[in-house]
């Protein structure tokens, strides 16, 4: 099982009601990621892509098709077996961060395992806080999330994500409330935890950010039109280095939105 | 199922983050619990009061007052043929074995002179029993006894307004009145007691023996009335029972003719006065219950809109893994908790209400334990079946939809 084929739908389909109208989000996807790689999934918006991510991450059923997680078929799960799933074999990371409100980044990292039944973390606070310091964040766990930047919410964030060990981590457009700078930074994160043999499914529609990526997958309509290895692959931690840093003068020009 | 103590953090942290809130949403419990205990409690020591009041007159007395005779179907009214005799008080006396006490009662109105009055009163003839039967107590001197009524003495005992009427600074035992011109000797005083539950002056009388009140002073051959105790309560409506048969056959009644007396207990007066206290205390409570019922409404209210304030952090929580039981149990957790804090306010609101009651107004409530554990019950139901419908709501949320909710 260790190389193996950690993520496998087999035509996926979703389709949305809405009042008369069907939308067919997915078309029937087949996506086979083995452990270990990076997948930026690119796309317009409304090509299906955050739909894909959360037919991945167990937050929503696929219409027909299967989908095995680990070789095991989720087609069948009930409410409360997909959500163990997101428990146990899941980090998600969202484009708005969110985290819990006037919590502390500790509590929130903290969250999945008030729901852990495994027993595997005898000990949560110290489980969080060594996550917290995996993203390097040790120093400002004690921190409400609006007393935080951008980038370190997102690192709280990745932080959760990381907490109960999961075999992938799940980001949707976690760069796109993020300026460049930190985007790269964030991304860089994503790099390490990936050399650490995390799987990681990233959607994205930066194609700088996509080149962080080993692999892209690109959907249209709700089916993948492309789907190739990254030969110019960037790390984020060198382009960090040749970034102006946040208190040098920014340039007027580059302000611009 | 989550360990309790993890759902219990969850839940005080939700409610801590949002302090005021919990705190006025609880407001509606806090006082629906302290108004059903105080309002209870208010209408269970007024019918105490009346209990005690009722009591006081002789709680197990019953009484037999001659009755109406019938002359061809037409009511000649109460007491218009009076067939109540002393032979009657005797009979009941050597046969009835369910009383403990009896005494025929003459009444009459009557001029008397002493001292240093002159005082218009009503002078009551009796047995030696009646002051046990009507719990009347002797303040000096003593009462007279079975010779007094054999040999019809000439002797008195004053209630209390008597004594002050005639005798306003000295000792009255030992002193010569005149009642109707004929002269007593007093032999004993009673102890006040106070106004009747029916506002009469119950100390302005002067007890004779029953003999020297019929024959000395209204010179007739009935009684007006008897007095007699039951041993006990219970066995009221047993004595009233043998009573009854008794002074039928010495009436020499056949089976099938109505009674020629009426005979009232004690007992009756109890029952009627605590049925209408029970009513009274009854609605209190069923005002307060409602009142906590609104409490209830309010937290259902309150927890709905947070519900959706919180639809967010619903999502993220399922996201995480949160199953919907473990969401529902959280939601659920701090409806209860905020009604059992209500409840836990409302009984310490209670004891200072019940105290301040007390000490300022004189009311006497009763607060009974059993009235406290059952409002703090209610209050967690109430938790419990107004939390029950937003937390579900919550616990049905799709995560997608949750984490999308703006």
């Amino acid at each position: 099982m260790m190389s193996g084929r950690v993520i496998e739908t087999r035509k996926a389909t979703k389709h949305y009601v809405m009042g008369d109208l069907v939308v067919k989000a997915l078309r029937g996807v087949d996506l086979t990621v083995t452990r270990g790689e990076f997948v930026a999934i690119m796309g317009a918006s409304g090509s299906g892509k955050s739909t894909l991510l959360n037919v991945i991450g167990c937050l929503d059923e696929p219409t027909s098709g299967t989908y095995l997680l680990d070789g095991v078929d989720t087609s069948h799960f009930t409410r409360d077996e997909y959500a163990e799933v997101r428990n146990q074999q899941i980090g998600f990371v969202f484009q708005t961060f969110n985290l819990l409100p006037r919590t502390t980044a500790l509590d929130n990292v903290e969250l999945p395992l008030f729901y852990d039944r495994s027993g595997r973390f005898p000990d949560p606070k110290a489980a969080a806080v060594a996550s917290l310091e995996r993203v390097g964040l040790g120093d400002r766990m004690h921190h409400d999330p609006s007393e935080l930047s951008g980038g370190e919410r997102q690192r709280v964030a990745l932080a959760r994500a990381l907490v109960n060990n999961p075999s992938i981590i799940l980001a949707d457009e976690p760069t796109g409330n993020l300026d460049s700078r930190t985007s790269v930074d964030v991304m860089s994160v994503f790099q390490e935890l990936n050399e650490q043999g995390i799987t990681i499914l990233l959607v994205t529609h930066e194609p700088e950010i996509a080149q962080y990526a080993k692999r892209i997958v690109v959907m249209r309509d709700g089916i993948i039109v492309s789907d190739r290895q990254v030969w110019d692959r960037r790390s984020a931690a060198r382009d960090l280095e040749s970034m102006p840093s946040a208190d040098e003068p920014v340039e007027l020009e580059a302000q611009r939105e | 199922m989550l360990w309790p103590k993890r759902l219990l953090t969850i839940a005080f942290k939700g409610l801590l983050k949002n302090r005021m809130r919990s705190l006025l949403t609880t407001l509606g419990v806090i006082i629906g619990v302290a108004s059903v205990i105080v309002m209870v409690g208010i209408g269970a020591g007024a019918q105490a009061d009346v209990e005690s009041q009722i009591s006081s007159l002789g709680s197990n007395m019953i009484m037999v007052f001659p009755g109406a005779s019938r002359h061809g179907g037409a009511s000649g009214g109460a007491g218009s043929y009076n067939r109540l005799t002393l032979d009657d008080v005797d009979a009941i006396r050597e046969e009835a074995v369910l009383l403990s006490a009896v005494s025929g009662a003459v009444r009459t109105g009557a001029q008397v002179v002493g001292g240093t009055g002159d005082w218009n009163t009503s002078v009551m003839g009796v047995s030696p029993e009646y002051p046990s039967i009507r719990a009347w107590t002797i303040q000096s001197g003593e009462f007279f006894d079975e010779r007094a009524v054999r040999s019809r003495a000439k002797v008195a005992v004053l209630g209390a307004t008597v004594v002050d009427e005639l005798f306003p600074n000295d000792d009255p035992v030992g002193q010569q009145i005149r009642i109707n011109k004929t002269p007593f000797r007093v032999v004993g005083t009673l102890k006040a007691k106070g106004a009747s539950s029916f506002g009469r002056d119950e100390d302005d009388t002067i007890l004779v023996p029953v003999t020297t009140g019929l024959y000395r002073l209204s010179g007739g051959q009935y009684i007006n009335m008897m007095f007699a105790s039951a041993r006990s309560l219970d066995e009221s409506d047993a004595a009233i029972e043998e009573i009854t048969g008794i002074l039928r056959r010495e009436h020499r009644l056949n089976p099938g003719e109505d009674d020629d007396f009426r005979i009232r207990s004690q007992a009756e007066f109890i029952e009627m006065a605590t049925e209408t206290q029970q009513v009274m205390t009854l609605l209190l409570g069923a005002v307060a219950a409602v009142s906590l019922i609104v409490g209830g409404i309010g937290i259902m209210n309150i927890m709905l809109v947070s519900v959706t304030e919180r639809t967010r952090e619903i999502g993220i929580r399922l996201a995480v893994g949160a199953r919907s039981s473990d969401i529902l149990i959280q939601f659920l957790t701090e409806s209860v908790v905020l009604s059992l804090l209500g409840g836990t306010i409302g009984v310490a609101l209670a004891y200072v209400l019940t105290t301040i009651l007390n000490s300022a107004v004189g009311m006497t409530p009763l607060v009974n334990p059993g009235i406290v554990a059952s409002a703090f019950g209610f209050a967690a139901a109430i938790g419990v079946f107004f939390g029950y419908y937003p937390a579900r709501k919550a616990a049905m949320l799709n995560p997608i939809d949750a984490l999308r909710y703006e």
